[in-house]
Formats: C-alpha cells, structure tokens, sequence
C-alpha cells in the first residue's frame, strides 16, 4: 500500500503547512480558536506520521520489494529483528522515524500545556510546525521511502554493520534526543515571539530537556558499545563526524541544563541560555545533516544523498532567524542580578559552561574543517583524533575537576573559610588517591594520573556531599540513616541526581582513561597449538571452525585464554561473511573480568589460506567502568526527571495567582 | 489494493481536516474569541513572583547549605539579610497588588 503511506505524509505536510500559517496568523491576531485549530493539526500530524511509519512497518515485515526501501534494506534471509531496525538503516526510513518523533514529541507538547499555556503555546505552534513541514516535505518531495518499482525476487539486505541488537536501540535513542531537543527550542522562540521571558517556558521544558539529554547520552553510549562488540577495531570512540555529531549537541545541552539553574536561582544568564538552546537546535539538525548527507566520510554514515543543500539551507535559516529573534529581544532579557563573586556556586556553572562550550566548538571546528576545506578547492582535509584529544584534555580534565568544586561551594559567595572545610575531605582523598597510584606506577601517563586523581576529588566532594547532606536531613527531622538520606534525595531530586550523574560521569572518566592511556596491543600471526603473550594472559590458537548462519557464513577461530597459568574459558573470534549483502564483517572475541573492569578484546584480523591468523589483542584495563557509568547516569537522571510534588505544589500556587495552573 | 489505500488516505484526510475544524465546529459563533495572554499588570505580577519564590528558595537552601557546613557562620550572616529583605519586598509588592485588585473589583461591582 505505497499509496497510503504517500497519502499519509502529503496529509502530514499539509496538516504540519497549516500549523505554520494559522497558528503563526492566530498567535500574531491572538484568535483562540485558530490558534486550538493549529494545534489540533499538530495533534493530528503525528497520526499521519504514524499511518505513514505503519505503511513502512507493514512492508519492512512482508518484506514487500515492490518497495525500494524495503528491497535496498532488507533480504528474505534477513532476520526477522533487524527486519525491524531496517527502518531506520536507511536515509528514507530514518527521516520518517525522525518525523514521527517529531510530531510525536509536538503532540504531547501542545497537550501538555494546552491548557495551563496559552500565550507561549500559540507561538510554541508555528514553530514546531516550521520543523515538521521540513521533515515532511523531505520525505514528500525528496526522499520518499514509498518508492515502488517491479518486485525482485531478493533484496539487497541490510549492511552487516548494522545486524547487531545495539543497532535496535542505539539509533532510536539519538533520535529521541535530537528530536526532543526541539521542545526547548520551540517553547524558547515561542516565549521570544510571545515577548514571554520570564520562567514559564523553562518550567514547560525543564523535563523535556533533561529527557532529550539522557536519550541522547545513552544513545551514544549503546553507539560507542555497539562500534567497541561490532565495528571490531578495539575502541569504542573514533572522534568521527558522526559520533562527534551526537557529542556536540549533548555538550551544549549540559552547559544549557546547569546554566538555566543560574536563570531559575538568581534570574541571570537569559540571553546565554536562549543561545544554549538555539545552539543544541542547531547542532541536533547539524549531526542528522552529517548522518543524512554523506557530506563527509563516516563508518556512521550509511547513505549518500542529496539531502544536503536542503539540510544546510534549513540549518542557515533556523539559525539566522532564531539568532535574529533574540537579539530583538535583547531588552527584554537583560539580568536584573549581577554575579556577586567569582568564587560561588553559579561561577563555576559559568566556568563548566566556557569549557563546555569551548569543547564543543573546537569539536564542531574538526568536524567542519574537511567540508570547509573541501569548499575552498583544498580537497577533503581530515583532522584527526590527536586533534580531539589534545583538546580533550585541555577542557575535560579542568571540566573533571569543577565537578567536584561545584557541590562544594556555596551559591552567592563563599569565604575562605568555609571553602577549607568543604574540600578538606576531598582534597585529601584526592591527594591521597595521587600519591597511591603514583606509588603503584600510573605514573607512565601524566594524563592518566591527574584524571584518576581529579576523579578521586569528584567522587570524594560527592560523597561529602551526601553524608554531611544526610547529617543534616537527620539532626533536622530525626529517623534512621536511611530515611534521612531518602528524605535528602527526595527533597532535592535535581541536585543529587544531578550528583549521581556526575558519578558516572566520572565512572566514563576512569574508564576512558585506564582503556585509552593504560591499553596493550599486540599483533601476531599464529598457526594452529601456538601460543601468543600478553599482559598477563597467554592465548593458545587451537583450530578454526565454519558455520552456515542463517544469512551468513560465520568464521571462528578458537584461542585457550591462560591468565597466570590459570585457564579461562576458550574464546571464539572470527568474521561474518553475509551471502545477500557479499561482505565481511569482523566479529570480535570478548572476556570481560567484571571484577577488575578489565576486558581482553581479540580481532581476527587476516584468516590465511595455510591455516594460519593474524591476530590482534587488546588488554583493555577498566574498560567495562564505560558500560557501567551508563547504568548510574541513567539511575541519575531519572532521580532528575522524576516529578517532585513540592515543585509542582509551589509552581501551581504561583500560576493560580495568575489565574492559570501550572505543569513542570 | 491501490484504491484501497486510495480511499484509507482519503479518510485520513478528511478525518485530520475534520480534527482540525472542531474548534470552529463546536464553538461555531463564540461570544469571547480572543487568546488568553497576560498584560503588562500580570507580567509584572508573575515577575514578582518568580522572585519572591527565588528568595525563598535561596533561603531554604542557605538555611541547609549553612545547618550541613558549607556556608560558615560568618557567610550566613552576610547573606540572609539581602535574601530576607528581597523575599519580603516581593511578598508586600505582591500584597499590594492583590489589594488593589480587590479595591477596583469591589468598587467594579
């Protein structure tokens, strides 16, 4: 039924078209029941949307090649699974996945606050419109995924690559955080159009934000996972386009999430914040350009389009006209509140945030360069990952260590005093934590030891924190220990989630570090009963194995794994050899020691025509901290995100004064 | 099949054009037509507010800030009476306005 997907869409774009100009004309002649209209369009886009993603769906499954999509992504050899994520293995079926978030995050936006917002929503309106009739009409006029043709008897599969269950996951996550980061940019230019700048359209965003936030840092966890089991080159971040592409806009959605804490607390920052916001926008669209186009060359980037020009014309526009609103509104947004010292709590968000940004600029400079010098005749000039981490570590490691200053100092100001008690205890642990690992030889890299030792004040300052915070909870209200850590937490869920995520923050911290700076490799080409040394452990080749795989031929060779005499467990790595896709994927053998976070990672690289392997090993220490830090950051932003009733009791108590409710 | 999908979609159509008229369709000729937006006296009462809740909110966390360490003695000092003062300013300012509220709606009926 290509033609009800067609259908489907035309309505989408015409629904999306109308929410554009009604709503834009209602909220300019401030007529209530356009502006309801707009907003049922919106509503009613999302289920266009839907009719259309089932349409794919439906296909995708009866594997229907009249459909080009269907017959370019899938094969009938294809497991039934990625039969499912070949929805969003290709250009076409990843822009309607993005559409369908889209209207999907407009319609419970607009339903949210449709009835406690009426003035910001009516501009909120238009603007989530101007983006869906973007992705629409892409999917419309451009690059439609109901394109038929004869059926063939087979079709050409989906890339090997993305035959992995992180495949199922990953892409849909950065999906829900690029896309969830237009709430925040529509709700900031409808509160600009609106001449609104007070509070309301964060309070509106706040979760918004901090849920687009986590989707897009656990997707790029499940990627970085997903590049480390699949892509079977030893590491699990390669500072390509693509990836640099999701980093970018989470870096500026954690300089928005703390500096909008200084616009709530002490009513500064508005301007910086409206541009925070413009640029995650901005950066969210410019990493789905990345992906889409093909504009440069990424193990990401699975397409070559010609959605380019378009993407780049919509990214100028956004960022012309958004820029253009709030430096109109500039009057308005002037601070009331200067910052007391230089030495409190909101100064170092703005010293978090210069870094973060500055970060992320430098990234977004590596990751332009090749296009820019591409654009002036120079050919595609590619910067490299020593460019990335030098910069790495000129803003992460002082980044690192201003997670742990933060919790310590007070907001307004704070004396000399007061500061020595505070980092005391960590400064010690810290100190301590250097000294130690000094002694046991984390020395060869200067990187590793200030990192390891910065992560040893963070988490001691964290720690401080929530003892001396649970001390308190206590004398105040009496009860157990653990009440009162409960209580300390429920109170303030922002605050220390946001210290649960800084946990795992510093977890990634220790990972990347032990993974990247304390890493041995060795390659070696062993025929079968020989024996290779690494580290500590000693890997016997005995044989080589095939089997036929339901769609393709898998490849294996066996290796004894030997850490200090001891035998492990017999580990298999090989490559994939795909009969519908004709190509090769590497498939990595993994022993993770979960006590130690140590993984040992064999590639196969060469199967020789004598019976004969290249090999190439990895002792990967504390890599498996990577992993886990996802779990905590996940547990900490749901300790973020999770309603707080006091909030929302207050919140309701200052808009009914207005005479209108209120939702966070 | 493909006028199957012909009609789906057309029914599509119309039941997303028809989504978008209800508005009109149930209030066909309303006696108040105009969106809600707050006016100048309500910005201004909101802003209020909002700052009377972030000094209140400022002193809640000062008070803990200072019960768990963070803020000495000295620093707690120094810094409740500025919060104190503008929490009490916001809360009268409001009060103001909430009386003369009252005034033109008592002189008003």
């Amino acid at each position: 039924m290509p033609e009800l997907g067609r259908a489907a869409l035309a309505v989408c774009l015409g629904l999306a078209v109308y929410a554009v100009v009604a709503g834009g004309f209602a909220a300019a002649t401030r007529r209530r029941r356009l502006a309801r209209s707009a907003q049922n369009a919106l509503l009613a886009a999302f289920i266009a949307s839907l009719g259309a993603a089932a349409v794919l769906l439906g296909a995708l499954l009866r594997k229907d090649f009249s459909f080009v999509y269907v017959a370019d992504h899938t094969s009938l050899q294809l497991p039934k699974q990625y039969t499912v994520s070949a929805f969003w293995g290709g250009q076409e079926g990843s822009l309607l996945l993005w559409l369908v978030i889209l209207t999907g995050f407009g319609a419970a936006a607009v339903a949210l606050n449709r009835r406690v917002e009426t003035a910001v929503l009516a501009w909120v309106v238009p603007v989530l419109g101007l983006v869906t009739t973007f992705f629409a009409f892409m999917l419309v006029v451009v690059s439609s995924p109901f394109d038929t043709q004869p059926a063939p008897a087979d079709g050409a599969g989906l890339n090997p690559s993305l035959q992995n269950p992180y495949m199922m996951i990953h892409p849909p996550f950065l999906y829900l955080g690029f896309v969830g980061l237009t709430i925040p940019f529509a709700f900031a230019m409808g509160a600009l159009l609106a001449r609104r700048t007070d509070e309301r359209w964060i309070v509106a965003t706040r979760r918004w934000t901090l849920f687009a936030w986590t989707a897009l840092g656990i997707g790029q966890l499940l990627g970085a996972h997903w590049a480390y089991v699949e892509v079977g080159w030893g590491g699990y971040y390669a500072w390509d386009p693509v990836e640099n592409a999701a980093l970018m806009p989470w870096l500026v959605a954690t300089a928005f999430l703390h500096s909008v804490m200084i616009q709530e607390k002490r009513g500064m920052l508005k301007v910086w914040n409206m541009l925070l916001v413009v640029l995650a926008f901005c950066l969210a669209l410019f990493g789905t350009f990345l992906t889409r186009s093909g504009v440069v060359s990424s193990i990401h980037s699975f397409t070559q389009s010609p959605l380019g020009p378009w993407f780049l014309g919509f990214i100028c526009l956004v960022t012309i006209c958004s820029l253009a609103l709030v430096f109109s509104r500039l009057p308005l947004l002037r601070a009331k509140t200067r910052l007391e010292s230089l030495v409190s709590r909101e100064a170092t968000f703005l010293y978090n945030n210069l870094l973060l940004v500055a970060l992320c600029l430098t990234i977004l400079w590596g990751v332009a360069f090749p296009i820019l010098s591409d654009a002036v005749g120079r050919g595609q000039i590619t910067v490299s990952a020593p460019y990335y981490n030098f910069f790495l570590r000129v803003f992460g490691l002082p980044l690192l260590l201003l997670m742990g200053i933060g919790p310590l100092v007070a907001w307004r100001r704070a004396s000399l005093r007061s500061l020595g008690r505070s980092f005391a205890w960590p400064a010690g642990i810290a100190l301590a934590t250097g000294i130690l690992l000094l002694a046991l030889g984390a020395g060869s890299s200067w990187v590793g030891l200030v990192a390891y030792t910065f992560s040893a004040f963070v988490l001691g300052s964290i720690g401080y924190e929530f003892a001396r915070g649970t001390r308190a909870r206590r004398a105040l209200a009496g009860g157990s220990w653990s009440s009162a850590f409960a209580e300390l937490v429920a109170r303030n869920r922002r605050r220390y989630g946001g210290y649960v995520v800084h946990a795992a923050i510093v977890l990634l911290a220790i990972g990347v570090t032990g993974s990247s700076a304390y890493d041995s490799v060795k390659t070696q080409k062993l025929k079968p009963g020989q024996t290779m040394a690494i580290g500590d452990y000693r890997l016997t080749y005995r044989a080589l194995v095939k089997h036929e795989g339901a769609n393709a031929t898998e490849y294996r060779a066996l290796l004894d794994v030997r850490r200090r005499g001891h035998f492990l467990e017999t580990l298999a790595s090989g490559k994939n050899s795909y009969r519908a896709e004709q190509q090769v994927s590497n498939e990595v053998g993994i022993r993770s020691d979960y006590l130690t976070g140590e993984d040992l990672f064999v590639i196969t690289d060469q199967i020789n025509r004598n019976g004969s392997v290249d090999f190439k090993v990895l002792v990967k220490p504390l890599v498996n901290l990577i992993w886990l830090s996802g779990v905590l950051f996940l547990g900490g932003s749901l300790i973020a995100l999770w309603p707080s009733a006091a909030e929302q009791r207050r919140l309701t108590a200052r808009y009914r004064e207005l005479r209108a409710p209120a939702r966070a | 099949m493909t006028t199957v999908a012909l009609l789906l979609g057309a029914l599509l159509a119309a039941a997303c054009a028809l989504y978008v008229a209800l508005p009109f369709l149930r209030e066909p000729a309303p006696a108040e037509d105009r969106l809600d937006q707050p006016g100048t006296l309500e910005r201004r009462q909101l802003e209020l507010a909002e700052e009377r809740d972030r000094a209140l909110a400022a002193l809640k966390e000062l008070e803990f800030d200072h019960r768990t360490g963070k803020v000495s003695d000295d620093d707690y000092r120094e810094l409740v009476g500025p919060l104190r003062r503008r929490a009490a300013e916001a809360l009268r300012a409001l009060e103001l306005r909430a009386e003369s509220r009252e005034e033109r709606v008592r002189a008003a009926g």
